[in-house]
């Protein structure tokens, strides 16, 4: 039905998933921060593979692009 | 004691809220008719149906509630998904799917219409959109008030203005925006709430630890005001799902036989939930053809199985950290205000004149809840060198009563920094909004198809009825925020939406299952049968009552006939009786009445008339059939690890 939902999950895990690596990167010798979260940067390794899931379903979303006729797809 | 976002967190969640709008935006061009608006015209692929027939039952029901009945009852609680919710689904999706999609019914109750008649329609398109309103209130007050815990976020602010998000995508979009933003939902859901789960998990020591300290607690309930002080449960009464139940209602926190639970809660609530409830059925039937229809619930099934992980285990980790004392947790008390917290302080400090016995007590009546002897104690006795601030965390962690709602918000809270904070916050009340964009679809389905053009303005414009799904929604959501005012009296929602599920639900299964299955059930029958059964329902409520409530809205006010060891078993054995009367009734009515319609017209409704499906264009091993019964095996699979 004209939108493919993969498109909006995909960018907005990416854009999430980016934003939470940037700010876990930049906040990383923030230990009392991270106190909370067992001295874990939970941002930055939970914002890498956030982005690794929107990239993958953008990358799904492409694939179905080329190929309209694709598995699933009647 | 609120939590402060920072600006990743606030980013994340418009970058969210601003998703969920601009799908409805995205779809708003493809609306032209009312069928579009409310059935979405039988276009979605499979993967997307499932995930969302998940996603709309994903509202407070199961994150709030199934943590809370995690705390207060432990993995006994994953009954709800591997007895009730998957077996349930799979037989949707073999048995049930092939009536409610190949009759080209638009809605479970017009499918009662194609079988049996118009009354038996009204009867249960009335008490459905009853129901969704309901449900939709109940999720909308959960979450307000855990906003208003969490951030400090005024109640009646946070309520309108997440009712207009769902509001604003579902009237762009429909059924499709609702369907679709669901299965954003679901992902958001499961990556918000993941790391919390792994973060509390590390923090008790992991799953084993987890289980030894909960055993502990189990020899001692009343240590931590679980139970009265000096009763025991047996030792495994959190940690296994079967032995404690079948020791009887007395060893497990439930209070629930294993009658009750197997026939109460797996046959007949969960039945009567997932088989016949339009809000997941409608999911299912907006797929593209029968293949997905009868998929659909099976795609659903995989996650839902392993729902508990995200859902009861947080509660079991929240039992576990709270008998931790050098964890600086505790599940949360029920929300006193800052005055009484305040006025209390006062009395403590004064206190330190009177008896202890006296002194205890003015302080527990300051506060207006059951207290800690021994802290109230100490903290009198210390009064004279504590701040305000002390003192009122003192009170605080004082309070010998729960409120288990509050659990998974509390676990947020203690492990999540900025960043994740928002992620999670997100997560909550992305599940809010899937629940009550599904109440609400299902709603203006029900309404406009099922009341409005059936009974109130017949062969109107498609046009017209078009304007009235989306008049439909706009009311719906209007109402549930009503409800939602009156839900906010209520402690732990997950036992009224059971008791309403029993009310409603629970007769409904055995008018589908002798309309399906029995050409002879005839419309009469079937309509008697389920007023019946709603009226026993009303009955069984009135005259029974669980141990330590006060007859009144809890039930037993025509008088107490018989006291359940706990509200779950009376709702359980409440849902039975209503099903069974059902049962006799529409089969006892139906052998005395005359049939209205003929095989003929019975064909594609009825089992023995319907030709069987073949599913030759599948390979083997994607078959429904094949599919079931793999899931079936894993459940099984699944209760022996837990036993």
């Amino acid at each position: 039905m004209g939108l493919d939902i993969r498109w909006p999950i995909g960018l907005m895990f990416s854009l999430v998933g980016l934003l939470m690596a940037i700010f876990g990167f930049a906040t990383k010798n923030d230990s009392e921060m991270y106190a909370r979260s067992l001295h874990i940067n939970v941002n930055l390794i939970w914002g890498i593979i956030l982005l690794l899931f929107g990239a993958f379903m953008l990358f799904m979303a492409m694939r179905q692009k080329n190929t309209p006729a694709g598995p699933g797809e009647k | 004691m609120h939590v402060q976002l920072a600006w990743p967190d606030y980013f994340i969640l418009l970058a969210y809220t601003g998703f969920v709008i601009g799908i409805g935006f995205a779809l708003r061009k493809y609306l032209k008719s009312s069928s579009d608006f409310l059935t979405s015209g039988r276009s979605i692929p499979t993967w997307v149906t499932g995930l969302a027939f998940i996603s709309a039952n994903l509202g407070a029901l199961e994150l709030v509630g199934m943590a809370a009945s995690g705390a207060k009852y432990g993995i006994a609680t994953s009954h709800f998904y591997w007895v009730g919710a998957i077996p349930a689904m799979v037989f949707l999706a073999i048995f049930m799917m092939p009536f409610y999609y190949g009759s080209k019914a638009r809605s479970v109750p017009e499918y009662l219409k194609l079988r049996f008649d118009e009354r038996v329609r009204a009867l249960n398109a009335v008490a459905f959109a009853v129901m969704t309103v309901f449900a939709s209130g109940i999720s909308m007050n959960a979450l307000a008030k855990l906003l208003n815990q969490l951030l400090g976020w005024n109640y009646h602010v946070a309520l309108w203005i997440c009712s207009g998000v769902v509001l604003l995508y579902v009237l762009k979009g429909g059924l499709t925006s609702a369907i679709y933003t669901e299965v954003l939902q679901f992902f958001m859901i499961v990556l918000g709430f993941a790391p919390v789960v792994y973060l509390g998990l590390k923090d008790v020591g992991g799953w084993g630890a987890m289980n030894q300290t909960l055993q502990g607690v189990a020899a001692n309930p009343g240590a931590l005001h679980l139970k009265e002080a000096g009763t025991t449960y047996a030792s495994n009464a959190w940690s296994s799902a079967w032995q404690p139940l079948l020791a009887g209602p007395a060893n497990n926190p439930m209070g629930v036989d294993w009658f009750a639970m197997v026939f109460g809660l797996g046959f007949v609530l969960s039945f009567g939930y997932w088989c016949t409830n339009f809000l997941v059925v409608q999911r299912a039937m907006a797929a593209r053809n029968m293949t997905a229809a009868r998929n659909t619930p099976l795609v659903a099934a995989v996650p839902k199985m392993l729902f508990p992980i995200l859902v009861i285990v947080p509660g079991m980790i929240a039992v576990a950290l709270t008998s931790m004392p050098n964890k600086g947790y505790r599940i949360p008390p029920p929300i006193i205000s800052d005055q009484v917290y305040a006025s209390a302080a006062q009395v403590v400090k004064t206190a330190g004149t009177l008896e202890p016995a006296a002194a205890f007590h003015a302080v527990s009546d300051a506060i207006g809840k059951k207290m800690d002897q021994q802290k109230v104690a100490a903290l009198v006795q210390n009064a004279a060198t504590l701040q305000d601030d002390q003192i009122k965390q003192g009170l605080y962690d004082a309070v010998a009563e729960y409120d288990y709602d509050g659990v998974i918000l509390s676990l947020v809270k203690k492990y999540c920094p900025t960043g994740l904070l928002g992620l999670a916050l997100t997560a909550l009340l992305a599940s809010f909004m899937s629940g009550m964009a599904g109440n609400v679809t299902a709603f203006n389905t029900v309404w406009t198809y099922d009341l409005y053009q059936a009974y109130i303005a017949p062969k109107k414009s498609d046009q017209h009825y078009f304007w009235m799904g989306q008049a439909a929604t706009v009311v719906g959501i209007l109402v549930s925020i009503l409800t939602a005012y009156f839900a906010s009296r209520y402690n732990n929602a997950m036992d009224i939406i059971q008791l309403v599920f029993g009310f409603v639900n629970a007769p409904l299964f055995a008018t589908f299952l002798l309309g399906m299955f029995w050409a002879r059930c005839t419309g009469t029958g079937a309509f008697l049968g389920l007023f019946g059964g709603i009226g026993t329902s009303a009955l069984f409520h009135a005259l029974t009552l669980a141990a330590g409530n006060a007859p009144g809205v809890k039930g037993g006010y025509l008088g107490v006939l018989k006291t359940f060891p706990s509200e779950m078993a009376q709702n359980f054995w409440l849902a039975t009786f209503a099903f069974l009367a059902c049962f006799g009734l529409t089969l006892g009515i139906s052998l005395v009445t005359r049939r209205t319609k003929t095989n003929e017209e019975l064909k594609g409704l009825v089992y023995s008339l319907t030709p069987k499906i073949k599913d030759q264009d599948a390979p083997w091993c994607l078959r429904p059939a094949v599919v079931g019964t793999v899931l079936i095996l894993a459940c099984i699979i699944l209760n022996i690890i837990f036993w």
